[in-house]
């Protein structure tokens, strides 16, 4: 025992104290990954779901058994009416979504970099944004036409701005002292731009195409319900016109798939271009 | 290559940063620079590399860079500044890239410095897979990529621990004897002052003026033998900073 110790009175001597583990308050907060859940989660809710349709429970009025759904999907498929359907929204989808990113980032870009766009864009995108552009679907028919074109354009405009408040937030919060390291190196305006703030800003750039994705997705359905001969969003309508509600769930069973794949493909480029994050 | 500050004035808004600070920087001299807190100690170093105009005053170059100097006046940051998505090799690559280098040349210039800064076996390491001193350790290396005739150094190793700040200390010694390089250090570490600096610059605190230049006339690599007469400086340099740390302490206390 040290002098400063000895040299103060501590009460009783130490071996008269019962001795017990100081108690653990840590843990907890931090949820890891456990596989096979999200698969179990699904396959229950479904077996659940028909053995429901099967006694009875569920009218299938009120809901088709996901089997009758699986054979409408089926039909679906054979007819050879799913290619059909699935081609007219992918391209729809890819076209739109593909522009609107594109130049969400262009514009995006000039906000975070420029004070003159940010001044005169950043006002007008604040306006636009909030406005459902479902909404101004029926302009879009008359500016763009009935046909391909308004439905283009509803995704194109919809992707547009979550995608240029995604890409200048990330401008905005790449790292200052990097890029005064790169002017320090006397590095071209250029270099600066390519080197240090897309790849600074491809976090955010990265989050904000998976939520305009999933707006790209809702609002084709919604551009499909307005003059369209194919596509899923069509399918679904007419579906649901003919109170087809078995093919109305395998509609949108299809939907939830495309939402998925996106997602997944959103995740690979993530993991591809942000390997460096570790 | 020499710097040479002339009354040089700063502020921003109402508050006055710096006020008529004139020194000169030799070649092959390490100019160290210690102030307390919020005395513009970094915001001179950015003046003197031209990241900031001086509101007075002006800051020369006399006589030509050595021949090959890409970037003359080269910064090392506190905070290391390096890309996090390059490797060490392509932090370093990216300061050598916008001039006119074969991949060959800009290769051998990588091959060296890594060497220099004994980094060789980390060269496809990411930034997030290295220790602090490790990281400062490619900033120096990225610095030295470009041959600079002055290293402004912002406070290089005060985001060290006190055992990694010793070995860089080290370092940076070993590497000034092998090939002397012309420094402006900054730092509010007088051990560091005493141990890099040929001269030692002491500021008053804000607005920043020059209070004393200690000269210490012992060579870098002799120090450590010296280390009574390092205690003496030491301690003669805080008890010219003492009551300035104080009174900013005081000062910042106030604002805040």
């Amino acid at each position: 025992m040290s002098a400063d110790v000895e040299a103060g009175s501590f009460g009783r001597p130490p071996e008269m104290e019962t001795v017990r583990p100081v108690p653990y308050r840590g843990g907890g907060f931090r949820p890891r990954p456990v596989r096979f859940v999200a698969p179990l989660v699904f396959a229950v809710l479904i077996v659940l779901w028909e053995m429901g349709s099967r006694s009875g429970l569920i009218s299938s009025l009120v809901l088709p058994a996901p089997s009758e759904a699986f054979e409408a999907f089926r039909y679906l498929a054979e007819s050879g009416l799913l290619w059909q359907h699935l081609s007219a929204s992918l391209y729809r989808l890819i076209l739109g979504w593909t522009f609107g990113s594109l130049l969400g980032m262009a514009v995006g870009m000039s906000i975070g970099l420029f004070s003159l766009a940010r001044a005169g864009l950043l006002p007008l995108v604040s306006a636009l944004f909030p406005i459902p552009k479902i909404a101004l679907l029926p302009l879009f028919v008359i500016w763009f036409g009935i046909g391909e074109g308004s439905k283009v354009a509803t995704i194109l405009f919809g992707t547009f701005f979550p995608t240029v408040i995604a890409t200048y937030g990330g401008v905005d919060n790449v790292d200052r002292a990097l890029i005064r390291m790169g002017q320090s190196f006397g590095l071209s305006w250029w270099s600066i731009l390519r080197k240090i703030i897309i790849p600074g800003a491809l976090p955010a750039i990265l989050s904000g195409c998976r939520i305009s994705a999933s707006i790209a997705i809702i609002l084709l359905v919604a551009a499909e319900m307005i003059g369209a001969e194919y596509g899923v969003g069509a399918y679904i309508l007419t579906a649901g016109s003919l109170m087809a509600t078995d093919q109305l769930i395998a509609g949108v069973a299809l939907l939830s798939a495309m939402g998925l794949a996106v997602g997944w493909l959103i995740g690979r480029a993530e993991a591809v271009l942000l390997r460096w994050r570790g | 290559m020499d710097l040479i500050l002339r009354g040089v004035s700063h502020g921003y808004d109402r508050t006055e940063v710096l006020a008529d600070i004139s020194i000169e920087i030799a070649a092959k001299e390490i100019v160290c620079i210690i102030g307390p807190s919020g005395c513009g100690k970094s915001t001179l170093l950015r003046l003197i590399g031209g990241l900031e105009h001086p509101k007075a005053g002006e800051v020369l170059m006399r006589g030509e860079p050595p021949s090959g100097s890409l970037n003359p006046l080269t910064y090392v940051f506190q905070d290391f500044a390096l890309l996090p998505w390059r490797s060490v090799e392509g932090n370093i690559s990216l300061a050598l890239e916008d001039h006119r280098l074969s991949a060959a040349e800009r290769s051998a210039i990588i091959d060296d410095v890594l060497r220099r800064t004994k980094l060789t076996d980390f060269r496809k390491a990411l930034p997030r897979q290295l220790s602090g001193g490790m990281k400062q350790r490619v900033a120096i290396a990225r610095a030295l990529s470009v041959r600079p005739a002055v290293m402004l150094m912002d406070e290089p190793l005060s985001a060290l621990d006190s055992q990694t700040r010793e070995l860089l200390m080290d370092d940076l010694i070993d590497l000034w004897q092998r090939e002397a390089f012309t420094a402006c250090y900054v730092t509010h570490n007088l051990a560091e002052a005493v141990r890099l600096g040929h001269r030692i610059v002491v500021m008053s605190r804000r607005p920043g003026r020059i209070r004393e230049v200690v000269e210490i006339d012992v060579p870098l690599g002799e120090r450590m033998r010296n280390l009574a007469l390092m205690e003496e400086r030491q301690r003669h340099l805080w008890e010219l900073m003492r009551e300035e740390a104080l009174a900013a302490d005081r000062e910042l206390a106030d604002v805040g």
